[in-house]
Order: C-alpha cells, then structure tokens, then sequence
C-alpha cells in the first residue's frame, strides 16, 4: 500500500514543470510525499502541497481532472494545503496571464503581471517582511532572503503574512488558518525555505 | 530588495570538478556533490554545473552526477552542456537540476528553446551566449557576435540580436560570456554586458574576466548585470561567496546577507 493512508502528503502533480526540488526537499525533511493526479488520493490525503512552475493556463487541468473539487473540499475540512508559486496564484479567482482560466477562488482577487519594472520575470533572491503570528514563518528571520521565479504576482491581503518589494510590495507568502502559499520557492531557498517547509509539516 | 546573485560555476569532465572553484580544504575536490554543497554552504546563490565532456557515452554519468549534486542542495541548480533535445533536457530535469542552459544547440535549432520553455517554463531556461566584440567595426559592442562550439566557431549572429531572440523565444535568462575577457581576470566586458541587460528585459548573468570584487561591483553597476558567474576569483584570494558578498556589501552592492 502506497502512502494513501492516514497521515499523507500528497505533491499535487498537474503535468506542468518539474516536481523533483519540491519532493526532494519535503523527503530531506522526513516526509514521504506521494505525488498524485489522483483526486481520491488527494481528498484523503492529510496534507496537500501543490507546486507549481510555468504557465498559469496549466492549472486548467486541475479543474478537468475534479483536483479542484478535491482540494476545495478538504481545505474546508481543516486540511493544511501549501500552494508554492503558480500554485498560490491558483488558489485567487484567476490571473491576468490565461484570462480563461479560473482559479479556485479560495482567496479573493486577481493575480496581475508586474507592471511598474523593466525587469520581467522577477528572478532572484529578496527580502521578506513578516507579520507577526503566522504559523508558517514561524522562526524565519525578519528580512530573511527567498528565491523567486515569476512574471505575476498578488497583492497585499488581509491574511498575507509575508510582503516582498519589487516595483511595489506584493504578497510572498499568505496563511488563511490552514490554507497557505508562497510565491517563492521554498525548496530552493536554503535553510529559511526549509524552515518553512518543516512548519508545514508540522501542522 | 532583490539582491545580485553570485553564481558558483563547476566545469564537469567525465564526473569530476576539472575547473572551477576548488576548496583546498576539502579531502576529494574533484567531487562535484561535495563542491555544490560546499558552495551553497559558502554563500553562493546558485550552482551551475556545466558538463564539459558533453559526448553521448557520457550522458549517463552526468546523470548519476546530477542525481547526486542535486540530492543535498536546496538552492537554484543550473546543469548546462550537451543538451541538444527536449528529451536531453528532460532527462536533466528528472536528475534534480531546475534550470539547464542551452548554448551552440540553440542557436543551430532555436526552437529548442521555445520547446523546453512550454514543458518547462521559461523559468528553466537559460540560453547562454559566448560572444567576442566586432573586429574592424565602428562599433565593436554593437557588432559582437556569438561563437558556438567552446567558443571556435563564429556565427555571424549579433550577441544583442540573438539575445532579443532568445528572450522572444522564451529563454528566462540570458548568460552571457566574453570572450575578450574571460580567463584575463581584468574585470568582465561591462559595455558589452550593458548593452544586452539593456537590450532584453530577462535577467542577464555575466561572465568572464572576474578577477577581484571590484570586478564583481562595477559589472553590477556599470554592467547592469543581475548575476555573476564567480570561477577563477576564487582561487585568487578570496575564499568563498560569503567573502566576496561581504566587500559587495561594503561597496554598496546589494546581496543576500547573511547567507
């Protein structure tokens, strides 16, 4: 029997880009993820991360497949959800880079391009400003560094729990009790990326 | 603030570390694995592992080498050389590296980068550029041209045109090398490197020519870089990323401090 059971992770998989940083550093710190397109594996699961590199038009097959469904239901149910980039713009009502694709809807608002910089994606290491109290950022240092790769990005919420500054601050990490994302990623962000990782999981 | 990444570079033959940043105090320097580690723990921003033997035969060591390399590494990791198809692409991937770089094999087949861009993301793509300024032009910047095949073969490409290419492809960075520069630990070619962070709006990372800190600085300020590869500096003086990343900060360059 695979990890289906009580007490599972599952890496959401939605056939875009590369999963192996996100499963390689959760299986670093302890965790056995099982990456699934599966949505019963997916409503069962304990935990559910869902990664993301690439296109916003890819989380369409989320919907296709009844992910959606899945992860909507058990973030309702108390399940502790992680969208990491594409999969924290997924979780607002949609983004201007596929206008035909909705997201969940989780969180309300739209994910916009950067549009008061030249420098399109945003690439790099920057700083993050944490607001007290979250349970993801617990012991990341304020003005700790994260690595971002992204071209959209959301604005501050009222439950955004770490702002980053690029042509304007923007939200790099948002926590609504146990619905979470981060526009970084955690995975390649070194020993803070990992701290927040290991928060995760700790839920 | 975003900060100006430092990007440890390994040069790869047959699974061990030929050229590049050597730690004397490591027992087996020649070990890719440990010199990644050694690096990130040392400050660097990102890895790249180019893998210089780039022959068919070899591919499956470079995976195993990848496979390992990536295995205790959770920063950005960059594996270049030799990827001439989407599936050599993909195969890098499955290893663990987040990004590859492209380089003769993209400029013979362009649409290599729009390829790896729609499976991967753009973000996972760098086309890296070796260029050598124009001879008996008017304007050598502008007249640059791009060299493929370790930098023997002209193409009669402008750096800067081919650059916009990429970028129209949609390659996520650009690495640029000077020719005219590299291995004269004079500084790197800041015109030239301005000319094409100017020309695109993807992130540029230069390199060669990287002798001190100072270097490092003025290619950040005049240069317009967003990234340096650092290889050779760090057999002349100074001993880490977290060294060099220090006298950037002093100098008033922007970095990820600490780290």
């Amino acid at each position: 029997m695979s990890a289906a059971s009580s007490g599972s992770l599952a890496v959401v998989d939605y056939r875009a880009g590369n999963l192996t940083s996100v499963v390689k550093a959760l299986r670093f710190l302890g965790a056995a993820p099982e990456v699934t397109s599966d949505p019963d594996v997916v409503a069962r699961a304990s935990k559910v991360v869902l990664p993301g590199v690439g296109h916003f038009a890819a989380t369409q097959f989320l919907r296709e497949r009844g992910l959606t469904e899945a992860i909507w239901s058990s973030t309702k149910r108390g399940t502790p959800f992680l969208g990491i980039c594409v999969g924290l713009q997924w979780m607002f009502e949609g983004s201007t880079e596929a206008h035909d694709v909705a997201g969940a809807g989780i969180l309300k608002g739209k994910c916009e391009r950067f549009a008061t910089i030249r420098k399109v994606p945003h690439v790099g290491w920057n700083s993050l400003s944490i607001r007290p109290n979250s349970r993801l950022m617990e012991g990341v240092d304020e003005g700790a560094y994260a690595y971002f790769t992204h071209s959209y990005r959301a604005e501050l919420q009222t439950d955004t729990v770490a702002v980053t500054e690029y042509g304007g601050l923007f939200t790099a990490a948002i926590e609504a009790d146990n619905i979470m994302g981060v526009q970084f990623h955690p995975e390649k962000s070194g020993k803070a990326g990992l701290t927040i990782l290991k928060n995760f999981l700790k839920l | 603030m975003l900060t100006k990444r430092i990007i440890a570079c390994l040069d790869v033959k047959d699974g061990r570390v030929v050229k590049g940043i050597q730690f004397v105090d490591l027992i087996d320097a020649g070990d890719p694995a440990a010199l990644a580690v050694a690096h990130a723990e040392g400050g660097a921003d990102e890895i790249v592992l180019l893998d210089i033997t780039a022959t068919h035969e070899q591919r499956g060591t470079l995976m195993d080498t990848v496979k390992r390399t990536s295995r205790g590494l959770f920063i950005p990791f960059t594996v270049g050389g030799g990827i001439r198809t989407l599936d050599d692409a993909s195969a890098v991937f499955d290893a663990g590296a987040d990004k590859i770089s492209v380089n003769s094999a993209a400029v013979a087949c362009p649409e290599l980068i729009d390829q790896i861009g729609r499976c991967f993301g753009a973000q996972a793509v760098i086309v890296a550029i070796d260029g050598r300024r124009g001879r008996e032009t008017p304007d050598p910047v502008k007249d640059a041209e791009v060299f493929t095949a370790g930098g023997r073969k002209p193409t009669g490409l402008r750096v800067i045109e081919w650059a916009r290419e990429a970028e129209s492809r949609g390659a996520g960075e650009i690495l640029l090398t000077s020719m005219d520069a590299d291995g004269t630990r004079n500084g790197f070619d800041c015109e030239l490197t301005a000319s094409v962070s100017q020309a695109v709006a993807i992130p540029v990372i230069a390199s060669g020519g990287a002798g001190n800190a100072a270097h490092f600085a003025e290619v950040f300020g005049d240069g317009k870089a967003d990234a340096a590869l650092a290889a050779s500096i760090f057999h002349f003086g100074v001993s880490d990323a977290r060294e060099l990343k220090k006298e950037l900060a002093t100098l008033g360059i922007p970095v990820r401090l600490p780290c």
